[in-house]
């Protein structure tokens, strides 16, 4: 029988499946954070269990952590106590442990990849929405609850039904200045938060053949934002290049029966979805949200929406464009904005920060706008030195700051104070997602970048 | 952990009719540093429930006295966004049991099935009578039969049967989880590790 990429990967890890009822998944990586598990640990101890393969699991810490002077004790004793525990949770059931510091530490799903720790063909999981992440390699990944980090901790396995498949299709070039995160905001747009919920998605079409690794790891990581649990790319030579040699992969012979398993990685041509949809590459512009949730999204140039365009209650809709400050059918090019944050798992990469560069260079931050510059790990901030982009920010008044999750979800003190707006490369703008009452505008980094310098909504092929 | 057996469900209830409600809303980052599982409840709805200075918003359905009950009506799209599992707690340690909506997001669900608090999705347009049941009267009673998998108005008797997998429902009646079924699956699970490429 025909099988698709995901049904090869999926159906190669049930240890059994339940007559009405969930499979029961083997899981190969677990990534975990000290958010998301020490809950799980809690169980673990109370029920007496072990960790049954503690090499198969991660720790890394990334949503908590400061991102000025990690050289120094963590001051929120909240925040402090909940990196201890996993790193004294770690030790105790002897899983390797990047904490805060650690020269591989940063954003889980940025490690990850980095270290080879992500591979394809594998089912990866973590107690965090944006594991999607890692379906750029081909992995069958996404996030899932500290009741299921507990299971995997112990079993190796959580209960899952299997969901439906969706494929998403895109043929064309892109035009200039549109980048793998305007694709993915364009998708969710058409699809709503919802449109994917109970799927899980595979990217075709040369869009996301010809993107480098980097470009797919944003575009799976938005998948959860459309409802899907995870999205994935078959791999081709560009993932096997992008993992070769990295620390974590396979050597040698290993190497070689993995790529015997790995090229047959592939949606075989009569494979049937449960739903398939397909977009023209030349409709995609660079692309910014106006409302409270990652589908209000747009084409820069045009209007907002007025309430009756849009699927979805009015209540809703006009609850969120007052939150925000907006009303129907403005235009958001011009609208003042007060912060500008790049980073985060859905684009903390190298090449999200010679994006920025490349608009940044020979201009000036402007003086309204408090800019975070985030690197998603310590490996991608020692590039950004390499490189010298570090060089170009700084003589462009901006500051790089150390690793982490920042900003993105505003657990640590990057806080986007109440009523400001921030153009963020993050992947959510619900309501006081980066501190409360905050006001978020979802964008790629060369339009977080155009806005830096101008201090308002610009289109960033003005500037290119 | 193991939880409360769930059975029938006789309630008023609280009606939230606002779309995409992410988890967020329902608990937002800031209050995710414990490293225990209690206490949640205080903080479900936090921005919505209070303004900066701790003070209760009068116009948030949580603090309104009039709503009370065991189960939570959303609207479509409910507990979207991230998957923290702390959403759920809070729901269920603010002493809900049920979440009923027209559509519910995917990691959110699950999580409220693996700590004991029913997710009950019925057609949009029970949805909405129940919305209006509830304002014209908010003592209406809702009743939830998790064996029969039905949910009843009692007002007006408008019933619907709700979709659950044998194995959930299996659970959620006799109170087990899904380690006690993995940790009976032990030797058969060692077994599938050794045929792992990586």
């Amino acid at each position: 029988m025909s099988k698709s990429l995901f049904d090869k990967v999926w159906d190669s890890h049930v240890v059994r499946s339940i007559e009405d009822g969930p499979d029961v998944l083997y899981i190969d990586r677990h990534l975990i954070h000290e958010v998301t598990s020490p809950v799980a640990f809690v169980g673990l101890k109370s029920r007496g269990l072990s960790v049954l393969y503690p090499k198969r699991t991660f720790a890394v810490a990334d949503h908590n952590t400061p991102t000025i002077n990690q050289h120094l004790p963590v001051e929120d004793p909240l925040s402090a106590n909940q990196l201890k525990t996993l790193e004294n949770n770690a030790n105790e059931y002897g899983i390797s442990h990047w904490g805060l510091g650690h020269k591989n530490n940063g954003i889980v799903h940025v490690v990850g990849p980095e270290n080879g720790i992500t591979l394809p063909g594998a089912t990866i999981v973590c107690g965090d929405s944006h594991t999607s992440t890692h379906g750029a390699f081909g992995a069958i990944a996404f996030g899932i609850g500290t009741s299921e980090v507990e299971m995997v901790l112990t079993t190796q396995c959580i209960m899952q039904p299997k969901p439906k498949k969706m494929r998403i299709s895109i043929n064309g070039p892109l035009s200039k200045g549109v980048t793998p995160k305007d694709v993915g905001l364009y998708i969710i747009s058409q699809l709503t938060t919802s449109g994917a919920t109970g799927y899980f998605v595979e990217y075709a079409g040369d869009v996301f053949e010809n993107m480098t690794m980097e470009g797919r790891m944003t575009v799976c990581n938005l998948s959860i934002e459309m409802g899907a649990r995870g999205g994935m790319i078959a791999p081709d030579e560009k993932t096997f290049e992008y993992i070769k040699g990295r620390a974590m992969t396979p050597k040698g012979a290993d190497w070689d029966k993995a790529m015997a398993y790995w090229e047959t990685l592939k949606t075989d041509d009569d494979a049937v979805f449960d739903k398939e949809l397909t977009f023209d590459a030349k409709n995609i512009e660079p692309m910014i949200t106006y409302g409270t949730n990652p589908g209000m999204g747009m084409g820069i140039s045009k209007n907002i929406p007025s309430a009756e365009s849009v699927e979805g209650g009015k209540a809703t809709y006009d609850k969120s464009l007052a939150y925000m400050g907006y009303a129907e059918n403005e235009q958001m090019i011009g609208k003042k904005i007060d912060y500008v944050f790049i980073g985060s798992c859905t684009n903390g990469r190298i090449e999200d920060f010679r994006a920025f560069a490349s608009i940044v260079k020979g201009r000036k931050k402007a003086d309204n706008v408090t800019a975070w510059l985030v690197p998603g790990s310590h490996i991608v901030e020692a590039k950004i030195k390499e490189e010298g982009l570090l060089d170009i920010f700084e003589e462009a008044g901006f500051v790089l700051r150390e690793p982490g999750c920042s900003a993105c979800l505003a657990m640590n003190d990057d806080k986007v104070p109440a009523g400001k707006y921030a153009v963020s490369t993050s992947n959510r703008n619900f309501e006081g997602r980066q501190g409360p009452g905050s006001r978020t505008l979802l964008a790629s980094p060369l339009v977080a970048a155009a806005a830096a310098v101008t201090g308002v909504v610009t289109d960033p092929r003005e500037l290119l | 952990m193991a939880y409360d057996k769930f059975t029938t469900l006789t309630s008023s209830a609280v009606p939230l009719p606002i779309e995409n409600v992410d988890t967020d809303q329902i608990i937002p980052a800031r209050f995710l540093k414990a490293t225990t599982r209690d206490g949640f409840g205080d903080n479900l709805f936090r921005d919505w429930r209070y303004n900066g200075d701790d003070t209760p918003k009068e116009d948030f359905v949580l603090n309104n006295p009039i709503y009370t009950g065991k189960i939570l009506v959303g609207g479509k799209n409910f507990g979207s966004g991230s998957s923290r599992e702390h959403a759920a707690w809070a729901v269920y340690d603010y002493g809900f049991r049920c979440v009923v909506s027209s559509f519910f997001a995917d990691i959110f669900k699950n999580n409220c099935l693996n700590i004991g608090v029913l997710p009950v999705q019925i057609s949009p347009e029970f949805s909405n009578e129940i919305f209006e049941a509830i304002y014209a009267d908010p003592n209406t009673q809702l009743e939830i039969n998790l064996e029969a998998q039905t949910i009843t108005l009692l007002s007006s008797g408008t019933q619907e049967s709700f979709d659950i997998n044998g194995y959930k429902k299996g659970n959620m009646l006799n109170g087990f989880d899904d380690i006690d079924y993995l940790q009976n699956m032990k030797s058969e699970i060692e077994t599938f590790t050794d045929t792992r490429p990586f």
